[in-house]
């Protein structure tokens, strides 16, 4: 069985930043691993180590600046690595759900997996809606914000559960081709071994531009337009107090007496 | 003129609130494209939901009698077809786990733009100005879409509808084709129970991942000792298996409503803050004074918690 993971390398902000335009200057700036994805690449390689998938494989639409992270999932224990970009991507300031699904579903049509795992969501867009969009394009089976899977897949069906709200599990039988959404929790990601870090270094990561995969420019114009981007309005009154640890410690005391839930 | 189609979510028996919240966002989008509301209501006991739903500002109720339970298949389908049969120009769903478990597929399936997670929505009947938020609640954006497009609203951003409402309420005879359908549930089971209910409790100390490392949550029980204060957490201290599940708060752990509750190193995710805003008195201790956390606090200490909660612990046990 070939599994494909989609990978995303997200921004991360610093405490204190500013906006400049639609995007947050670049020096507050930095770069991780999605979460979500995080666990989506552990769950495969796991797959992997027990001998049901023999191939797994990651996706990314990314710059060349984001090979490091990619890199990442490489140590772990995926295959190899596609990375999709090309100058038309390059000024989108926001790529949108439908840009993402015909690029990922490009991918997808030319590797031709039995199972996609992707994140719930993305730690920065949030959008959390790809991996059930590019199911759909590409005539494969889903399941969004799975936190268990059965590994045996033999019969051609994905035992999962849904997490739904309030401490809720869905147990769910997915048609075999399928894409699950993968939630933090479903197993404990690994850290990469030196070796593993060394041996990433010699996998190969496919560069390709839309025009390889068959993905015409046109299709990707978003046709959701980032306008404004600002620090949301503080509808609080908190009352901060200053000083130093040992003073706010003791209004903090203070309020909790006052409050009658501690002595 | 045009319409608005609005989902009601369900689960095993239940409207959830979201459904009520839903008609109250998709009649501000009627309003301002001077169109009409329907409201789908998909499986289970539809005749009894619409008779729930029925509130103020909803034109029309098409239920959909198919199946106990969510299925995302039957869901795509109906609401596919309703969207052939009424043109309305927006589709709004909730933005729930079942939500997102079709929403994206009806967006490809009709080749229209989805914008999920939003938490203001404003429409002229051609542009429509949703504003939702990124990089974990840090910034807020607006993003602009033109003609037909699906919409995911967050939970507990609009109010409920109340009132009672004179919809027409009529049985959709959608085309179920169950080859198509490719997923079956099986069951539910409900998780995080066990010896703690954090939901009963006064005081709570809640930490998140500012703690860093397992071996310093030590401090943190400390510090609920000498407050006689109960144990929570966000979500990341349960996922790395530090705490059990029954000591998660928020969306898909528990709710609680606490006098108190402290929350340390977290940073005030919308799927915590589902779990703890109902809390009397909130405070926040975190070193980042921009944290999302500090707009719904009462209290905050912008500070690092081992400088913090040491002194705390000290201050009770004397
Ligand atoms: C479908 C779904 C369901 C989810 N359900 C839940 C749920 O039920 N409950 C939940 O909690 N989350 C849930 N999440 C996850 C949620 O989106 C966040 O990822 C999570 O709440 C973040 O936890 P956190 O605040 O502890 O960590 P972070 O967001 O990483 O925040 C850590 C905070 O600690 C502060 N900090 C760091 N060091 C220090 C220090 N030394 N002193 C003081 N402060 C410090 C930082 O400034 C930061 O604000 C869910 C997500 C999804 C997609």
């Amino acid at each position: 069985m070939k599994i494909l993971v989609t990978v995303k390398e997200v921004a991360t902000v610093e405490d204190e930043f500013e906006i400049e335009g639609t995007e947050i200057a670049q020096q507050y700036l930095g770069a991780d691993l999605n979460e979500w994805d995080d666990y989506a690449i552990e769950e495969a390689v796991q797959l992997q180590e027990d001998g049901i998938a023999d191939e797994v494989v990651t996706v990314t639409i990314g710059p060349e600046d984001c090979e490091q992270t990619i890199r990442q999932a490489l140590a772990k224990g995926a295959d190899r690595a596609v990375r999709v970009w090309d100058d038309a991507l390059e000024d989108v300031d926001l790529l949108d759900v439908n840009a993402k699904t015909e690029i990922l579903s490009a991918v997808i049509e030319e590797e031709d997996p039995d199972l996609v795992l992707s994140g719930v969501q993305a730690g920065d867009d949030s959008f959390a809606a790809t991996g059930v969009s590019v199911a759909e394009n590409i005539g494969f089976q889903w399941g969004a914000v799975v936190n268990h899977l059965e590994h045996d897949l033999d019969d051609g069906i994905a035992s999962v559960r849904r997490e739904l709200e309030g401490g809720v599990e869905e147990l769910t039988d997915i048609e075999l081709p399928a894409v699950l959404t993968i939630q933090t929790g479903i197993n404990e990601p690994r850290y990469a071994s030196l070796r593993g870090i060394r041996q990433a270094q010699q996998k190969p990561m496919d560069v390709k531009a839309l025009a390889d995969i068959g993905v015409d420019e046109s299709t990707i114009e978003t046709e959701l337009e980032l306008t404004d981007m600002y620090e949301p309005e503080s509808e609080s009154d908190v009352t901060t107090w200053e000083g130093s640890a040992d003073e706010t410690a003791s209004e903090l005391g203070e309020l909790l007496r006052d409050k009658g839930v501690a002595q | 003129m045009t319409d608005v189609l609005a989902v009601a979510d369900h689960r095993r028996g239940e409207l959830r609130d979201v459904s009520y919240e839903i008609i109250t966002a998709g009649r501000q989008l009627a309003d301002e494209t001077g169109g009409d509301l329907h409201l789908a209501v998909i499986s289970g006991t539809v005749d009894e939901f619409a008779d729930k739903l029925n509130r103020e500002g909803v034109d029309a109720i098409h239920t959909v009698s198919h199946g106990e339970e969510f299925n995302h298949d039957v869901y795509s389908q109906a609401i596919t077809q309703l969207y052939d049969d009424l043109a309305p120009q927006f589709v709004v769903t909730p933005n729930s786990v079942n939500g997102l478990d079709y929403a994206p597929a009806i967006a490809n399936e009709l080749d229209l733009p989805i914008v999920t997670d939003t938490v203001d929505l404003e429409t002229d009947g051609e542009t429509l100005i949703a504003t939702r938020e990124m990089y974990g609640g840090k910034v807020e954006t607006t993003n602009e879409l033109e003609g037909d497009a699906i919409v995911t609203i967050r939970g507990a951003e609009w109010p409920a509808a109340e009132g009672t409402g004179d919809a027409a309420i009529e049985a959709f005879d959608a085309d179920i084709d169950e080859d198509a359908v490719g997923s079956t549930v099986t069951g539910f089971e409900e998780v995080g129970g066990g010896d703690v209910d954090i939901s009963e409790a006064e005081l709570l100390v809640s930490i998140g991942r500012g703690i860093e490392e397992e071996e310093n949550l030590d401090l943190i029980r400390d510090l609920a000792d000498a407050l006689d204060a109960t144990l929570s957490s966000s979500r990341p201290i349960v996922d790395n298996g530090w705490l059990p599940k029954n000591r998660q708060v928020g969306q898909s752990g528990k709710v609680v409503t606490p006098d108190v509750y402290i929350a340390i190193g977290i940073s005030g995710a919308v799927q915590h803050v589902a779990g703890m805003k109902g809390s009397d008195t909130i405070v926040a201790i975190n070193t980042d004074p921009n944290a999302p956390i500090m707009d719904i606090a009462d209290y905050a200490i912008v500070d690092d918690l081992f400088d913090v909660v040491p002194e705390l612990i000290e201050e009770f046990e004397g």
